[in-house]
């Protein structure tokens, strides 16, 4: 049985409109690369263009932030769910 | 076009002058219209978690709060149609880190308050292409969500 990954709102579109996409990995990062790759449209959203996870996208195994945990090294097991939620930031150009 | 009632227009000038000289941000809760209108029903302020030292032209909203807002949404049967930001003294036109930090779906509407008003209202959402933000109107609605009434209006 492969990780479930939940998909905020916002990338569903991407995602076949599915809430849910299962994907395999033994580790957070890995899943969601699985995820990506299986939905390309998708990538563009969850990573910036050095390939790292955008600082603005969370993913939490159950009640933990992985940034609290080990990070995209995290293990994950079959069944285990992971939630892509997204911080939202902005601001104005820094006055000169 | 994102709809706003009165009561959400109010509130989100209303925070921006608040929190002058620093920004204010919140969510922006209603029914997405798919490729019609989407109508706000609610604005909902939120913390800015940035630094102290860098609110005056930056603000957060971190993830825990963001899934509060969902949780807030979806038991009234509506959604999180996107989000409110003020730039104190600078135009209501959103800056390269705003689109670094946005995602599609959403409509991200920004007040500008100069020296301490409110003034100018505007609403953008990001293409797929993340190429740049695209502007759409804010109309206003009068009356419940099943009955709306639309008025054009340009903020």
């Amino acid at each position: 049985m492969p990780v479930i990954i939940q998909i905020p709102t916002a990338l569903r579109q991407f995602a076949d409109g599915r809430s849910e996409i299962s994907a395999e990995g033994s580790t957070a990062g890995g899943a969601i690369a699985a995820s990506a790759e299986r939905y390309p449209d998708i990538k563009r959203h969850l990573y910036d263009e050095h390939g790292a996870l955008r600082s603005f996208i969370n993913v939490y195994l159950g009640e933990n932030n992985i940034k609290n945990l080990e990070g995209p090294e995290t293990p994950v097991k079959d069944g285990d769910v992971l939630m892509i939620v997204p911080a939202i930031a902005g601001g104005t150009v820094k006055p000169s | 076009m994102i709809l706003l009632p009165e009561e959400a227009r109010l509130l989100i000038r209303s925070e921006g002058e608040r929190a002058y000289p620093n920004e204010c941000c919140g969510f922006l809760i209603g029914k997405s219209g798919g490729t019609d209108a989407s109508a706000v029903s609610e604005a909902r302020p939120a913390r800015n978690s940035r630094e102290r030292e860098e609110r005056y032209h930056r603000f957060v909203i971190e993830a825990e709060d963001f899934m509060c807002a969902e949780t807030y949404a979806r038991k009234l049967g509506l959604e999180v149609l996107g989000f409110y930001h003020s730039h104190p003294d600078r135009p209501a036109e959103p800056s390269d880190y705003d689109r670094e930090n946005a995602l599609p779906f959403y409509s991200y509407i920004i007040v500008s308050v100069d020296g301490g008003a409110a003034s100018n209202m505007t609403s953008w959402k990001l293409p797929e292409d993340r190429g740049g933000f695209v502007n759409e109107r804010i109309g206003a609605i009068h009356g419940v969500p099943e009955n709306i009434n639309i008025e054009e209006d340009d903020g």
